[in-house]
C-alpha cells in the first residue's frame, strides 16, 4: 500500500532483475518501485515500514540497478556509490548477508564491503585506496572519513546514502553526528540522494525533515509507507490467580505462558529489564519438564553468547528466547509466531515493534500477549493496546542538535580540510537538528574549538584552529588532526559498570574499616542507575542487599548492607519511563467509570476502593493525598508523568519541604506518582495553612531550587564530563600515552567544573550540559507541562489511613532509590558527623 | 581534638610538628606563628595554559583561582614570609605563559614580605622575574622544609608533592576531600592549586613516610579542618 497516488509500474526494473523476483516467486512490492522512482528522480525518501516488509532489499534496490546498469566496474576509480550507515554493527553483518544473496544470483559486478571499529587497519586503509561500491558502516566511521584528508576524494563518487532504523538514530547524540556528517558529504557531492529506513513513528515529518537539505528547495524527503498489513492480534494474560499488588516479575502467569511456548513454534518473550528477563528465563526453565530449547538474550551477556543465540533463532533451533530491548532493534531472525510481553511495554511504539517480531507476513495478523504483573499494569497493558490499536505512537521529542557534537565535527571539517566559516554555518543549519542554531552560538563553537572560548583570550596562541589569510580556518598542525582523530565519537562509557563487593566490617565508630576494596564481581549495572545513587544508599542487586560505597574508575563498589525494608532500594536495569500518550490513556481509564467493567475484577475492585476511600482524580486533576503511617507522615502526589520526571520533582519537592519545616525523610517516585514521607503531619500542616500545596507545586520551584539542585550534583558533572569529552576539552586518548582511566579523568573534569562555573556560567559547554540534563536525565519538559496544567487543579485529600491507589508505591518503598536530603544539608550532616568523629578519637 | 577556627580568625595551632605549633588552615596551608611564615605546596600555577599548549583548553582561570585563594590567606594572617613548597608552577614554561594580571597579583602579595620558591619536580629552577627567592630547601627553626618527602623517618620535615586526600564514610555517605597527613612528627601538605588532583593517603606512596596506620589526615573542610585516624580512612 502506498500513500501516493502515482504508483510506477516495474518498468523501472531492468529485466534481470525482474527475472530475478519473478525466480523467486516474487513480485516487486509497489514501496520498492516508489522508492526506486524517487532515487531515479533525485528525490530523498523516507520509507516507514513495519518489520519484515523488506525494508533493507528497497532501500538497496536502486542502488544495486543503477550500479548493474553501469556494467562491470571499469575500474577501482569509480569510488564508493552508496553508503550505508546504521546504529548497530551487527546489522551492518546482517545486510551484508542480505545483500550477498541478489548480488550473487544475479552475478552483479557489485563490490560490498563493511567498515566499523573492528575493520583492521589494513583493510581500512585499502578501502580508502580501492573503495567498495557499497560501503556498510556506522556514524562514527563516517565521522571519520569527513575528517580524514582525503575525504574530498573519498565522498565525491556517493550518489546515495541509506541510513538504516533512522528512528532509533534520530533523537540521539549519534543521531547529531550522522546529521552534520550528511550535510558535509552533500557539500563534497552534491547530487546525493538520501534514504531513510525508519519502523513506524508517530511524527514522520521530523525524520523527513532529517533527511533532507532544505536549501536543496524540498522542506521534507518524500514519504514511502507501508500500512502495518493485518491489525495485530494483541491479547492480554487473564489469570484466576491473584494479580499481585506490585512488581513486576509476572511469575504468576509462567505456566500459562509455558503452555502457549508449546502449542507455538517459536516464541520470543520480552522483558522490560534485565532482571525481569533473568526471573522469568530460570523460572521457565523450572517449569521446562520438556525441556524446549529456551535461551536467554540480554545486554550483559557476552557478546560471543548473544551471537550465538542470535544464530540459533536464525536457524530455528530455538523453542523460545528471553530477551530484552537488545532485540528491539531490526536484526532479521527466524519464524516467530508469538511475542509475549513480560509486564508493561510501556508504550505503544514499543508494543507495535516488539509485536512485529511476530510473523514476517505482511498479511497476516502478529501474534502478541502481553501479562500484566500487577494490578496497575492491567490498567496499563489496556491502554498501551487501545492506543496501538488505534495507530498511535509514541511521541519522540524532537532534540536540538547537541553543541558538543557539534565542537567535534567543527574539528573534523578541519581536520578534512580548510573551511570557511559562513559556509559552514550555512551547511550546519541545513542539518535539521542544527536549524535553530544562531550565528552566535556558532561563533562561541567555532571559538572553543580553537582556544576554548573563554571571555580571557589567553590561548590564542596554542589556537588548534586558525582563521589564515584567505580567511579559512586551517588546523595548526598535525597532531591536532591525529588527537582528534583518536577520540572521535559520541558514545563516552561503558553503558554498564561492574558492581564489586566489598567487605564491610564495622569499627565502633560507625566507619567503614578499610581493606574492603577489590573485591569479587556481581555482575554489571547500568551507569545511570548508579549516576541516581549517592554513597550509603542501599539497593537490590544480584539477589543481595547492597550498599554502596563508591564509584572507582569503572568499578561500583558495595556492601553487603543490614538496612532494613523502608531503605532499601532496588536495582530495575534498563527501565523506560512510560510514554505520555499511554499515561494519558491511563488516566482516561481510571476517570472513565464506564471503562471498568471490561477490567478484571480484582482491578475494578481496587479502583472502586479507591473511589470510595479517598477520590478518582479527573483527567485534568492532580491529586495529592495525604495521611499517616508507620510512624512516618506521607505526602502522594498523582502526576502520571512518568518515572524521570517524578524522581525529579520529589527532588525538588523535598527540598521545599524540608524549607517549610516539614522535615522530609525520603521519597520514591514511579511512572504515576511520587511519594515523600515526613517527620511532620503535613495533613495539619496543611490545614493549619503552615504548608500550601499551592506554593508546593508552583511553577517556581523550576527557577532557583532547580538551578541549586543541579549544579551542585553528581548528575551535573557527570554531564559536564560527557559534554567536555565528546567537545575535545578532555582527551580520552592522548597520543603516545597509555588509556586514561576514567577516574583521572573524572577527578580532573570536577575540578575544572567548578573553575569554569565560577569564572563563565554562560560557557558553551556549560551551555551544552545544561541543555543535555534538562533533556535526558531529569525530564523537565514534562514537569514544565504538568505544573503548568494542574495550577488551579490540585485536589487534597487528608486520610487516616492510606489509600488504595497509594498502594503500589508505597509497596516500592523498599524496592526503589530511596532519596534524601539535598546536597547542602548531607555535607552540613557530613561535616556534623566528622566533628563527632574527631571527638571521638582521642 | 576540636575542629580549627576559618581562616579569618584563625590563629590557634591546630597542628604540632616537631615541637613546634602550626595553624593548619582550612583553604590548605600551614601557618607558623613564630616566625610568621605562611606555607602552601603545589600551586601548579598555569597548569590550565600547559595543557592549552598541548591542545586540551582548560578554563585560563585556575591561576587567578589559586592566587585568589592565597590572597586570601595573606590578608587573614599577614604573614612575614610566604613559602612554596615547590611545584610553584606546573611546568618549567609556566611563569613565561603567566597573565600579566597574574603575575600583577604575585607581585601585589609579595610587597612588603619576604617570598621563598621551592624547588619542585616541576618547577627546578626558580621562577624568572618573579620576585622572590629560589631554595632547594629551608630551614625554619626545627622545622625543615622541602618539597619531596624523603623516605624514612624525618623529623620536622613539611613537605607538599604527593597531594594527599583522604575519604571518609560519615553515616554511609563518601567525602573525598584534600588534607593535611602528619604523625606529628612530619607533616605532608594538601595540593594548593586549583587543578592539582589528589592522591589518597592509603596509597603504597604515603606507605614509607609514616610507619604503618599512625597517622593522622585532617581534611579540608568547608569551615575548618577535621582530623581522622589513618586506619577509619578509605582507600580509593
Amino acid at each position: 500500500m502506498s500513500t501516493r497516488a502515482r504508483v510506477p509500474s516495474a518498468a523501472v526494473l531492468p529485466d534481470r532483475f525482474v527475472r530475478w523476483f519473478a525466480g523467486r516467486g516474487w513480485s516487486p512490492r509497489v514501496h520498492q518501485l516508489e522508492l526506486m522512482a524517487h532515487a531515479q528522480a533525485g528525490r530523498d525518501a523516507l520509507l516507514i515500514a513495519p518489520t519484515g516488509a523488506g525494508k533493507t532489499l528497497a532501500g538497496f534496490l536502486p542502488t544495486l540497478v543503477e550500479l548493474a546498469e553501469r556494467g562491470p566496474s571499469n575500474s577501482d576509480n569509480a569510488g564508493t556509490h552508496t553508503l550505508y550507515v546504521s546504529p548497530l554493527k551487527a546489522l551492518a553483518v546482517d545486510v551484508a548477508r542480505n545483500l550477498e544473496r541478489p548480488i550473487a544470483e544475479m552475478g552483479l559486478p557489485i563490490r560490498v564491503e563493511g567498515r566499523t571499529g573492528d575493520t583492521p587497519a589494513a583493510r581500512r586503509k585499502r578501502q580508502k585506496e580501492r573503495p567498495p561500491d557499497i560501503l556498510l558502516t556506522t556514524p562514527e566511521q563516517i565521522a571519520l572519513l569527513i575528517g580524514d584528508p582525503s575525504a574530498g576524494r573519498l565522498f565525491e563518487t556517493v550518489k546515495r546514502v541509506v541510513v538504516d532504523e533512522l528512528h532509533a538514530l534520530g533523537p540521539t547524540k549519534r543521531g547529531d553526528q550522522l546529521a552534520l556528517a550528511l550535510a558535509r558529504i552533500r557539500a563534497l557531492a552534491p547530487g546525493v540522494v538520501t534514504v531513510g529506513l525508519s519502523a513506524t513513528v508517530s511524527d514522520p515529518d521530523a525524520l523527513r525533515r532529517w533527511l533532507v537539505d532544505p536549501r536543496r528547495g524540498r522542506p521534507l524527503a518524500e514519504l514511502v509507507q507501508i500500512a502495518g498489513g493485518a491489525a495485530p492480534d494483541i491479547s492480554i494474560h487473564q489469570t484466576d490467580e491473584r494479580l499481585p499488588w506490585a512488581g513486576h516479575g509476572g511469575r504468576h502467569a509462567l505456566g500459562a505462558i509455558y503452555e502457549e511456548i508449546k502449542r507455538h513454534k517459536t516464541t520470543l518473550l520480552f522483558a522490560n529489564t534485565r532482571a525481569q528477563a533473568e526471573l522469568t528465563f530460570q523460572e521457565l526453565w523450572r517449569i521446562n519438564e520438556d525441556t524446549l530449547p529456551i535461551a536467554l538474550h540480554h545486554g550483559s551477556l557476552d557478546v560471543g553468547q548473544r551471537r550465538k543465540v542470535e544464530a540459533a533463532m536464525g536457524e530455528g533451533r530455538l523453542k523460545a528466547v528471553v530477551a530484552t530491548s537488545t532485540l528491539d532493534l531490526g536484526i532479521d531472525w527466524g519464524d516467530v509466531d508469538l511475542v509475549v510481553h513480560m509486564g508493561s511495554p510501556k508504550g505503544a511504539s514499543r508494543l507495535l515493534q516488539r509485536t512485529g517480531r511476530a510473523n514476517h507476513r505482511l498479511d497476516e495478523p502478529s501474534k502478541a500477549i502481553m501479562v500484566p504483573a500487577n494490578r496497575f499494569e492491567v490498567i496499563e497493558c489496556e491502554a498501551a493496546r487501545a492506543a496501538a490499536l488505534a495507530g498511535e505512537q509514541d511521541a519522540e521529542a524532537a532534540k536540538p542538535g547537541s553543541l558538543d557534537v557539534l565542537a567535534q565535527h567543527v574539528l573534523g571539517v578541519a581536520c578534512g580540510g580548510p573551511f570557511d566559516a559562513d559556509a559552514l554555518f550555512a551547511e550546519v543549519t541545513s542539518a535539521a537538528p542544527y536549524a535553530d542554531v544562531d550565528r552566535a552560538t556558532f561563533d562561541d563553537v567555532v571559538a572553543f574549538v580553537a582556544t576554548g572560548g573563554y571571555a580571557l583570550r589567553s590561548y590564542e596562541r596554542f589556537a588548534k584552529i586558525r582563521k589564515t589569510k584567505d580567511g579559512l580556518w586551517r588546523v595548526s598542525n598535525p597532531q591536532v588532526a591525529q588527537s582528534w582523530r583518536m577520540n572521535v565519537g559520541t558514545i563516552i562509557e561503558a553503558t554498564t559498570l561492574k558492581v564489586r563487593l566489598a567487605k564491610a566490617r564495622r569499627s565502633k565508630a560507625g566507619t567503614v574499616a578499610p581493606g574492603g576494596f577489590g573485591g569479587r564481581v556481581l555482575g554489571e549495572i547500568e551507569e545511570y542507575f548508579v549516576e541516581t545513587l549517592t554513597p550509603g544508599d542501599t539497593f537490590m542487586f544480584a539477589g543481595e542487599i547492597l550498599k554502596f560505597d563508591a564509584l572507582v574508575d569503572t568499578d561500583v563498589y558495595a556492601s553487603r548492607s543490614t538496612s532494613d525494608a523502608p531503605k532499601v532500594p532496588t536495582y530495575v536495569g534498563g527501565r523506560m519511563p512510560l510514554t505520555t500518550d499511554v499515561a494519558a490513556r491511563v488516566r482516561g481509564i481510571i476517570d472513565d467509570r464506564s471503562s471498568w467493567p471490561t477490567l478484571p475484577e480484582q482491578t475494578r475492585e481496587w479502583l472502586g476502593l479507591q473511589q470510595r476511600r479517598s477520590l478518582i482524580p479527573e483527567p485534568e486533576q492532580l491529586l495529592v493525598e495525604t495521611f499517616p503511617r508507620a510512624g512516618k507522615n506521607f505526602l502522594v502526589a498523582y502526576t502520571f508523568e512518568g518515572r524521570l520526571a517524578n524522581q525529579t520533582l520529589g527532588m525538588l519537592l523535598t527540598r521545599r519541604l524540608e524549607r517549610a519545616h516539614a522535615a522530609p525523610l525520603g521519597f520514591v517516585a514511579s511512572d504515576y506518582c511520587l511519594a515523600v514521607w515526613a517527620l511532620r503531619d503535613m495533613s495539619a500542616m496543611i490545614a493549619g495553612d503552615l504548608l500550601s500545596l499551592d506554593a508546593l507545586f508552583d511553577q517556581d520551584m523550576l527557577g532557583d531550587d532547580l538551578e541549586a539542585w543541579l549544579e551542585e550534583s553528581a548528575l551535573m558533572k557527570r554531564t559536564f564530563r560527557n559534554c567536555a569529552i565528546i567537545a575535545g576539552l578532555i582527551e580520552r586518548n592522548v597520543i603516545g600515552a597509555k588509556r586514561k582511566t576514567g577516574r583521572q579523568v573524572t577527578m580532573s573534569t570536577d575540578l575544572i567544573y567548578d573553575v569554569l562555573r565560577r569564572h563563565e556560567p554562560d560557557h558553551v559547554l556549560l551551555r551544552a550540559a545544561r541543555a543535555d540534563a534538562a533533556r535526558g536525565l531529569i525530564d523537565l519538559e514534562r514537569i514544565v507541562e504538568m505544573l503548568a496544567r494542574v495550577k488551579g487543579h490540585m485536589v487534597h485529600k487528608p486520610l487516616s489511613r492510606v489509600s488504595p491507589l497509594a498502594v503500589p508505591v508505597l509497596l516500592e518503598v523498599g524496592r526503589e532509590p530511596v532519596y534524601g536530603a539535598s546536597q547542602d544539608a548531607l555535607l552540613k550532616l557530613a561535616a556534623d558527623d566528622l566533628v563527632a568523629e574527631a571527638m571521638a578519637e582521642d | 581534638m576540636i575542629p580549627s577556627r576559618p581562616s579569618k580568625s584563625a590563629s590557634e595551632p591546630t597542628i604540632t610538628v616537631a615541637g613546634a605549633a602550626l595553624v593548619a588552615d582550612p583553604l590548605g596551608a600551614l601557618y607558623e606563628p613564630g616566625s610568621g611564615a605562611l606555607i602552601v605546596a603545589d600551586l601548579h600555577l598555569e597548569k590550565g595554559s600547559y595543557f592549552a599548549r598541548r591542545g586540551q583548553m582548560l578554563p585560563p582561570y585556575d591561576t587567578a583561582t589559586t592566587l585568589g585563594r592565597l590572597a586570601r590567606l595573606v590578608a587573614a594572617y599577614q604573614p612575614r614570609v610566604v613559602i612554596a613548597l615547590g611545584d610553584s608552577f606546573h611546568d618549567d614554561g609556566g611563569p613565561a605563559r603567566m597573565h600579566e594580571a597574574d603575575r600583577a597579583a604575585v607581585a601585589e602579595l609579595q610587597r612588603g614580605r619576604d617570598w621563598i620558591w621551592i624547588a619542585g619536580n616541576h618547577d627546578p629552577a626558580p621562577p624568572a622575574n618573579l620576585g622572590g627567592e629560589a631554595r632547594l630547601t629551608l630551614v625554619l627553626g626545627a622545622l625543615t622544609l622541602r618539597h619531596e618527602p624523603t623516605a624514612g623517618a624525618a623529623p620536622g620535615e613539611l613537605a607538599g608533592h604527593l597531594h594527599p586526600v583522604a575519604k571518609v564514610a560519615v553515616r554511609g555517605r563518601g567525602l573525598r576531600r584534600r588534607c593535611f597527613a602528619t604523625d606529628g612528627a612530619r607533616v605532608v601538605l594538601p595540593a594548593f592549586g586549583a587543578y592539582a588532583g589528589g592522591l589518597n593517603v592509603r596509597d603504597q606512596a604515603f606507605a614509607g613516610l609514616f610507619s604503618g596506620d599512625a597517622f593522622t589526615a585532617w581534611m579540608l573542610g568547608d569551615a575548618g579542618v577535621y582530623a581522622f585516624a589513618a586506619r577509619g580512612l578509605r582507600p580509593d
